[in-house]
């Protein structure tokens, strides 16, 4: 996007004042995550920057926040429920998912966009409708107040992102390579998990980081089918804001942004892996 | 695969004689049960768990048992009153019956409840009658007006009579604030009732608000994300892509600390002199932090699909504009941002069908001028416990949502949809 060798004065001035603007849009959308983050060693309750930590004073900054974070009961059993939901809801999601995927992808699949419709609906209707029908429903099946039902409900709304992710890896995927194999003797089963399942996993672990992370992140459904004892971080964080607001929270927020970061850097490895590996079929 | 041979009557048959077209048939009969039944478990996973609840919902919006349920002898009698006056003696004595008796099973009060989103008096008048219904003497008329003197007004027994069937529009009624009229019809809530229409166009309009703001922010990064070179724009993907990934919580968190009283932006805003100590903005617990907010959590949304069609479109097509001639306005805006439009489409749809069904942020940022329909919804679901209307609201959100979604599944497909 470098400036053309004939651009006027005017382009000139405009092209350095289009930067300054996608400047301050990037520090928008980055600024308030960064923020937090040296807050969250404030010494003081308070949740502005002091006097001693704008001069970078030692004593403005302390790690109260996250020893009380990481000392406390409630915080801990959330962090703890949040694992339990969230690897359990990951589990039936990539599961179920790979495998509708798996036949969403082939050519002889009757209904698909009908099926492919319901399939994806749970990214689409709005969390607050997806949570109101569950309440009731899992109220009358008894769920309502259980991991049980907290977990079912997380899997649901992270199929979408499998099933997603996993088609997509399939549409580049080169079929002779399975028939190769089955031509070569291999029972289905086993080129199922010599060929396919390598070149799919890349797609499975990206759509199981998604379902993990819609699970983890989740509010809505926790806030109405869960109980006292299924509460996630969210749910912590969501009372730590409505009713005592302390600076414990600013030290969950840094720990689970440090948390995404560590799952985006992994989708995105992973991305590039099945591209490079895409690169390679013959086409 | 069976090999193929050309059989003795001339039609193309299989090496075990089975005519090709059979045996063709019977393969792909076979290749689709295989395909039904992977993706069979998920289909019935999610219509247990996703599905079915949500149909019951819709269902519970227009559901109405407990009229019929708890009045049995009452409806029946009411069968021939023409609405006008007061019912004969026969209703009122089976009205007796039916209260006793429902006092007995303890379901008077759920009666109760549920006529009081008809009529405002109903909770105290079906439970005090209910309570002393077993000691009335005959004549019923008589005693039960002198009981409560709204017995011996018209209204309770519309009210009745209407709501007799299993199933009610009454839910949908209010969502629309309306109600219905001693003679039948629907008119309109008196002013001070007003809240869902004003409640539907104000998330209509957050929503528009917030889509504008996001096309207007993301459209200049996404054209610089897609014309920079490639390890440039990697990196500069990555600031759209960390609060992607950054839990709503902490984003919501982050929002309330920069824009609090004693927060961050109005500390800076006083450093550089725009504002006093005094003059303090109020930017958060109100609409202005539900737009800022949302906005910041749905950019992505929005720069995502612009990126990926603008990453299509070839660069010659610019240059060629302007070698002809055209200035560089005319150029951006004749020829590359038409080439957009499909992005700005999705991306715009996204938004908002993303917006309008927003509860978390609106309920911890929003205060009282940014709640949205949502927050309404949750409300009757958890405090004024009135499910009926939870449903009915929900479903008409529901029903706009999947307008939506229709409009955005013909710009983009769902095969469009990725997600990285």
């Amino acid at each position: 996007m470098a400036l053309p060798s004939y651009a006027g004065p005017v382009e000139r001035a405009w092209y350095y004042a289009y930067r300054v603007i996608c400047a301050a849009i990037f520090v928008f959308l980055i600024a308030p995550i960064l923020v937090i983050i040296p807050l969250s060693f404030n010494a003081e309750p308070y949740f502005t920057y002091t006097h001693q930590m704008l001069t970078l004073d030692p004593d403005g900054f302390s790690l109260r926040w996250y020893d009380e974070f990481f000392s406390s009961d409630a915080w801990l059993t959330s962090i703890r429920n949040s694992l339990i939901i969230g690897v359990s809801a990951t589990l039936i999601a990539t599961a179920l998912g790979t495998v509708a995927a798996l036949g969403l992808a082939r050519r002889y699949m009757p209904a698909r966009g009908l099926i492919m419709g319901i399939l994806i609906s749970p990214m689409i209707v709005p969390l607050i409708i997806s949570a109101a029908g569950m309440f009731f429903f899992y109220s009358k099946l008894e769920l309502a107040q259980t991991f049980l039902g907290v977990i079912l409900a997380h899997a649901a709304l992270g199929t979408p992102f499998v099933v997603i992710t996993v088609t997509a890896t399939l549409a580049g995927f080169d079929y002779s390579l399975t028939r190769a194999a089955a031509n070569l003797g291999a029972p289905p089963v086993t080129v199922f998990r010599k060929v396919t399942l390598p070149l799919i996993l890349p797609g499975m672990i990206a759509g199981g980081l998604f379902a993990f992370i819609t699970s983890f992140d989740e509010i809505v459904i926790v806030l109405f089918v869960a109980g006292v004892d299924q509460r996630t971080i969210p749910r912590e964080m969501w009372s730590g804001i409505r009713e005592q607001i302390s600076p414990t929270i600013l030290a969950a927020a840094t720990v689970l942004v440090a948390v995404s970061i560590m799952l985006l850097a992994t989708v995105e490895l992973l991305r590039r892996r099945s591209e490079r590996l895409r690169g390679i079929r013959p086409d | 695969m069976a090999e193929a041979a050309i059989g003795g009557g001339g039609a193309m048959v299989t090496a075990d004689g089975v005519p090709l077209k059979v045996s063709l048939r019977r393969a792909e009969r076979r290749r689709k049960l295989t395909a039904v039944l992977l993706v069979a478990p998920l289909l019935i996973f999610i219509l247990v768990t996703f599905v079915l609840p949500i149909a019951d919902m819709m269902w519970r919006s227009v559901d109405n048992p407990l009229v019929a349920g708890t009045l049995p002898r009452t409806v029946q009698a009411l069968e021939g009153w023409d609405g006008s006056g007061l019912p004969e003696e026969p209703v009122y004595a089976a009205l007796a019956a039916d209260l006793a008796a429902a006092q007995k099973e303890r379901a008077a009060g759920r009666l109760a409840v549920r006529l009081n989103y008809e009529m405002s008096a109903a909770r105290s008048l079906i439970g005090g009658t209910a309570r002393r219904a077993a000691r009335l003497e005959p004549p019923y008329k008589a005693a039960l007006i002198d009981l409560n003197e709204r017995w011996g007004e018209p209204e309770i027994w519309q009210i009745i009579q209407r709501e007799r069937g299993l199933l009610t529009a009454s839910y949908y009624v209010s969502a629309v604030d309306m109600r219905f009229a001693a003679d039948g019809g629907i008119v309109a809530q008196p002013d001070y009732q007003q809240i869902y229409v004003d409640l539907f166009l104000r998330t209509l309009g957050l929503s528009l608000a917030i889509t504008l703001i996001c096309l207007v922010l993301g459209y200049p990064i996404a054209y610089m994300l897609a014309t920079l070179p490639l390890r440039y724009s990697n990196l500069l993907m990555i600031l759209v892509l960390l609060p992607f990934w950054t839990s709503l919580l902490v984003r919501t968190t982050a929002w309330i600390v920069l824009l609090q009283q004693q927060g961050v932006v109005n500390d800076l805003l006083i450093a550089a002199g725009f504002i006093t100590e005094d003059g303090r903005l109020q930017m958060v617990h109100n609409w202005v932090g539900t737009v800022i907010a949302m906005t910041h959590i749905l950019l992505p949304f929005m720069v995502l699909p612009l990126y990926s069609v603008m990453k299509t479109i070839p660069p010659s097509y610019m240059r060629a504009a302007r070698s002809l001639g055209a200035n560089p306005v005319t150029a951006y805006m004749r020829v590359y941002v038409p080439q957009t439009l499909p992005g700005i489409g999705a991306g715009a749809v996204l938004v908002f069908i993303i917006s309008i069904g927003y509860y978390i942020t609106p309920a911890l940022v929003g205060g009282q001028s940014g709640q949205m329909i949502s927050n309404l919804i949750a409300y009757h679901m958890q405090s004024s416990l009135n499910w009926g209307l939870a449903a009915a609201l929900g479903t008409i959100l529901l029903a706009g949502v999947l307008v939506l979604y229709w409009v955005y599944n013909r710009i983009v497909g769902t095969e469009g949809l990725k997600l990285t």
